[in-house]
């Protein structure tokens, strides 16, 4: 392993709406920082590639793996977690929808899934199975089979465009 | 007392009805708490240097640079640990000739296949393990090695574990009737070859374990992902030289099991051991490309098969020769011999025909061990039965679902002993059919393949029958000697204020565990179930017991929790009695209140009661016994297991450009018995048959000749993703256990037992007029357009 990957970088960014400054290793992930240097474990490890979205996280607006981002590279950044979009009610009608639909079982992929699924109910509209299903395609669940996710979300997207009221 | 399950206007009618699962909203927060989300004081990182060689003689070890890296602490030989930690041998008694050598938490002078822990580095910072592991030099003596299965008992392969004399592990042969008799008589003899590809369970949480040991109490603590905390209490306690008392296993949040988490791995034991030797907490976390070569693998079989039938289509006998490869040793305590075990004693198992011969097979070789992953064995008999019943249909020009109801056991045949020796009590095979039949509009869907088929669009509908083995007794592990706990216990308390709290020895690993206990305490107490509080995973304060394996949660879990609660609500009425001056037997509970069982009015809140028990017991009569704690276990003994009973449909399409197979839709009707929470079943069901599909369609570990694993990371061992997968019909028959009061069954392995041999009788559907046929899994576009001619060798 290359000594430079333990260079520090001096970092300055938001995280959750909150003013961090961190002195980082520059080969530490984004998720790693997140989890080891300020407690936000609601992220998670799993693949480290890219692949299952586990470490899903909103940087600038943007869903981002974790895993695939250097910490170093969040300078200036505005980050948003799971905690974050929890403690600001952000999200509380999908994760209850998750919650009723039994949209989750051993929750390892829900912090990371709930923010995909975020970034696709952004866009507005009710979109159908299929596209969310296309869009959740970079978060593996192993527990669930995908369909009570997927009915999860349509349920939250017809609630939000007034299509039920129930 | 007699519970009406069935009649939903009973009082604390929780059993059956869909609740919230307690832990649900804490993990939608990001409030859950695995292990890697603990940090302990002083805690440091172990990383492991695992052998690039399927088989190799360890020569030498140097280990200078790498303890000069900063933050090293310790480096540890498989040696070192050898001195703490007792080797362990994986075979049971009743597996009768099962051999296995002994095996160490780190290769001591020989690695057996790639990804064995040879060396172990300790650090304050898992970066800083990782990079000094890196400078490990281990000086390797390559030897040869074993990967293909069928030459491993061939005279001119080596012999892997020389002191085994050979490289066969496990055979035996399951046997009735006089089979080359029925074969010699029969109309038609049916023979394909099947193979189920190596799968593993890519938990997206990988293995984890963080031990803490303290000398000065002598106390051991492991915080473990695992399915079977009392097992690894026991395990560690005795490779580790401890009491059982002083050895506490803490299991919280687990990100996903399906049998991954339930068995002992070397580096995890090495990790305890390594804490022992440190006195500091020590964590071990299993990176991607680990938990594709250590976590166990699965489902490795080759099996060459025959169906006799008669000209009616009645199946006259299964002749099954399976074999598979375990790896480099039979994994601990369970053993590596289950699989091939289940595989000849489920074949056949909806059927009524009267002569079998099964033989497995089970040989060493140079790669990760296997062991038993979600529905042990299941896929595979379930492959082999259906595809060959439904070849036999096609040979006879027969309708699938027809010649399943000309063999299925009647519905009351019961209680029936198959030729495979299996016992089934009561299972409901021709009103799941039936059921199935009209979920999926079968005759519409005949009619939607048959218009598709004008147009050139190839659809295929496949059907699976399937028996699923729950409910275990100690004739799965027990009997052949492994401290593997088949009874299970709960503890039932009431507080001060009337709220419950349940002590469970069965865990949650997210199926719903601590739901389905909250509803069964509930009701069995009179209180609601927010008011049960339900603890699971942690060997110093709840009952012994097994934890989750073998769909037995609900059914043995749920019947000693049914129980512990009934026990508790006599125990509070015969407070109640005494301070109402009341008749006992005219009391009852609702909603957590004491009421007259007659008119329902009510008589004293529970909280009252805990005043008086907890806070004014001088006001009781002396001699009044007041235990308002109960305790219960539970374990079957009439049946060896509880079978359920269940049928799948796939619809598929079949490109026959490019071999891909999409899946339209999936049925499945199954029978757990009663059924406590209908959601939580509903998705165990999609969640497995999904975990099914991904064997059928896309999940296969791939090694070279030389026992290189060649696809160690998600990118390239595929598993089922949001957008291939189907939407999944789900319904049920209830044909309840008598062996309990609750009556369940288990619901978590159906789903994965039969969705594979229904995508396969789908896809075989589909390319029939074609007269391709394929049985090889997982099929993959190649392997389907191989099938067709497209391409050839």
């Amino acid at each position: 392993m290359s000594e430079m990957f333990r260079d520090k970088v001096e970092i300055d960014l938001t995280v959750n709406g909150e003013a961090v400054q961190a002195r980082v290793p520059a080969g530490q992930h984004a998720v790693d920082f997140l989890r080891q240097e300020l407690g936000l474990t609601g992220a998670h490890a799993s693949c480290e590639h890219g692949v299952c979205g586990a470490c899903t996280i909103r940087v600038d607006g943007e869903t981002v793996r974790g895993c695939l981002t250097l910490a170093a590279q969040l300078d200036g950044a505005d980050i948003w977690t799971v905690e974050g979009l929890s403690d600001t009610d952000a999200i509380r009608d999908l994760q209850d929808a998750f919650v009723a639909r039994n949209a989750l079982q051993c929750g390892f992929c829900t912090p990371g899934m709930l923010v995909a699924v975020e970034e696709l109910l952004a866009k507005g509209g009710v979109p159908d199975r299929a596209v969310i299903r296309e869009h959740l395609s970079g978060n593996y669940c192993r527990c669930t089979g995908y369909e009570a996710i997927v009915d999860a979300v349509e349920s939250v997207a017809q609630k939000r465009t007034g299509k039920v009221t129930s | 007392m007699s519970v009406q399950f069935g009649n939903p206007d009973r009082p604390n009618s929780y059993i059956g009805k869909t609740v919230p699962r307690p832990n649900a909203a804490r993990l939608v927060e990001g409030r859950g708490k695995y292990v890697d989300d603990i940090v302990l004081p002083r805690m440091v990182h172990v990383a492991f240097v695992r052998s690039p060689f399927a088989h190799a003689k360890i020569q030498g070890i140097e280990t200078v640079d790498a303890a000069s890296v900063k933050g090293v602490l310790r480096v540890f030989t498989g040696a070192d640990l050898a001195e703490v930690c007792t080797p362990w041998v994986a075979v049971l008694a009743h597996l009768k000739g099962l051999k296995s050598p002994p095996e160490h938490p780190m290769a001591v002078d020989r690695a057996c296949w790639v990804g064995e822990p040879v060396v172990a580095v300790v650090a304050t910072s898992r970066a800083a393990a990782e990079d000094a592991a890196e400078l490990v030099d281990v000086d390797y003596e390559q030897l040869p090695v074993v990967t293909d299965m069928m030459t491993a008992l061939d005279k001119d392969t080596p012999v892997l574990h020389p002191e085994m004399g050979d490289n066969l592990a496990f055979q035996r042969v399951n046997e009735e009737g006089d089979l080359d008799a029925a074969f010699a008589g029969a109309h038609k003899i049916v023979s394909a070859q099947f193979s189920t590809a190596r799968h593993t369970g890519v938990t997206l949480e990988p293995r984890s374990i963080l031990v803490d040991w303290n000398p000065a109490e002598t106390q051991m603590t492991a915080y473990h992902a695992t399915q079977a905390p009392h097992m690894m209490q026991t395990v560690l306690a005795k490779h580790l030289d401890l009491p059982e008392s002083r050895v506490r296993v803490i299991c919280g949040d687990v990100g996903g099991s399906y049998g991954i988490k339930v068995h002992v791995y070397p580096d995890e034991v090495a990790t305890a051991a390594i804490a022992k030797i440190m006195g500091r907490p020590v964590k071990f976390i299993a990176d991607r490309l680990e938990s594709f070569t250590t976590d166990i693998h699965a489902r490795d079989h080759k099996i060459d098969a025959k169906i006799a039938v008669d000209k009616d289509g009645k199946i006259l006998g299964f002749d099954v020769d399976d074999w598979t490869a375990i790896g480099a040793y039979s994994v601990y305590p369970r053993t590596s011999a289950i699989e091939g075990n289940q595989v000849i004693n489920l074949c056949g198992g909806p059927y009524d025909f009267a002569d079998y011969r099964a033989k497995t097979t089970v040989v060493f070789q140079n790669k990760t061990p296997t062991c038993q992953y979600r529905a042990v064995g299941h896929p595979i008999a379930v492959a082999i039965t259906e595809g060959l019943v439904d070849m036999a249909a096609a040979e006879l020009g027969m309708d699938p679902i027809e010649i399943r109801r000309r063999n299925m056991y009647a519905d009351d045949a019961y209680p029936v002993t198959s030729p495979a020796k299996m016992r089934f009590e009561g299972l409901s095979h021709h009103q799941s059919m039936d059921k199935l039949v009209g979920l999926m509009d079968y005759d519409a869907l005949r009619a939607d393949q048959a218009a598709a088929r004008e147009k050139g669009i190839h659809r295929g509908i496949g059907i699976a029958t399937f028996i699923e083995l729950t409910n275990p007794s100690p004739f799965m592990y027990g009997i052949g000697g492994a401290r593997i706990s088949a009874q299970d216990g709960c503890t039932v308390r009431m507080d001060p204020d009337g709220s419950i709290v349940a002590l469970s020895g069965v865990t949650e690993q997210g199926q719903g565990t601590e739901a389905m206990l909250s509803q069964i305490v509930a009701e069995s107490v009179g209180v609601l179930p927010s008011k049960v509080r339900v603890i699971t995973g942690d060997t110093q304060v709840t009952p012994y017991g097994g934890g989750t394996w073998a769909s037995r949660g609900a059914g043995i879990g749920g019947e000693a929790a049914l129980r512990a609660g009934r026990a508790l609500r006599d125990s509070i009425l015969e407070v109640a009695a005494a301070m109402l001056q009341a008749d006992q037997s005219n009391l009852d509970i609702r909603d957590g209140e004491v009421v007259d069982s007659e008119s329902g009015t009510a008589r004293m809140p529970l909280e009252e009661l805990g005043r008086i028990v907890y806070f004014r017991g001088d006001t009781l009569p002396e001699d009044l016994p007041r235990e308002l704690v109960q305790t219960r276990h539970y374990i079957t003994s009439e049946y060896p297991f509880a079978f359920t009973n269940g049928v799948q449909a796939s619809y598929v399409e079949v490109d026959t450009d490019t071999g891909e197979v999409k899946l339209l839709k999936h049925w499945c009707v199954e029978d757990c018995g009663r059924i406590i929470n209908p959601q939580l079943v509903d998705e165990q069901i999609r969640g497995g048959i999904v975990q099914g599909l991904g064997g059928a369609l896309f999940e296969e570990v791939h090694y070279d000749e030389d026992g290189q694993l060649l696809n160690g990371s998600m990118a390239d061992y595929l598993v089922p993703m949001a957008a291939e997968m189907p939407d999944m019909i789900i319904g049920h028959v209830e044909t309840p256990t008598k062996e309990s009061a609750l009556g369940a069954k288990g619901a978590g392995e159906a789903g994965t037992a039969g969705a594979p041999a229904a995508v396969m009788n789908a896809i075989n559907d589909a390319l029939r007029p074609m007269g391709a046929q394929v049985s090889a899994m997982p099929f993959t576009p190649e392997r389907i357009l191989r099938a067709l001619g497209t391409i050839e060798e």
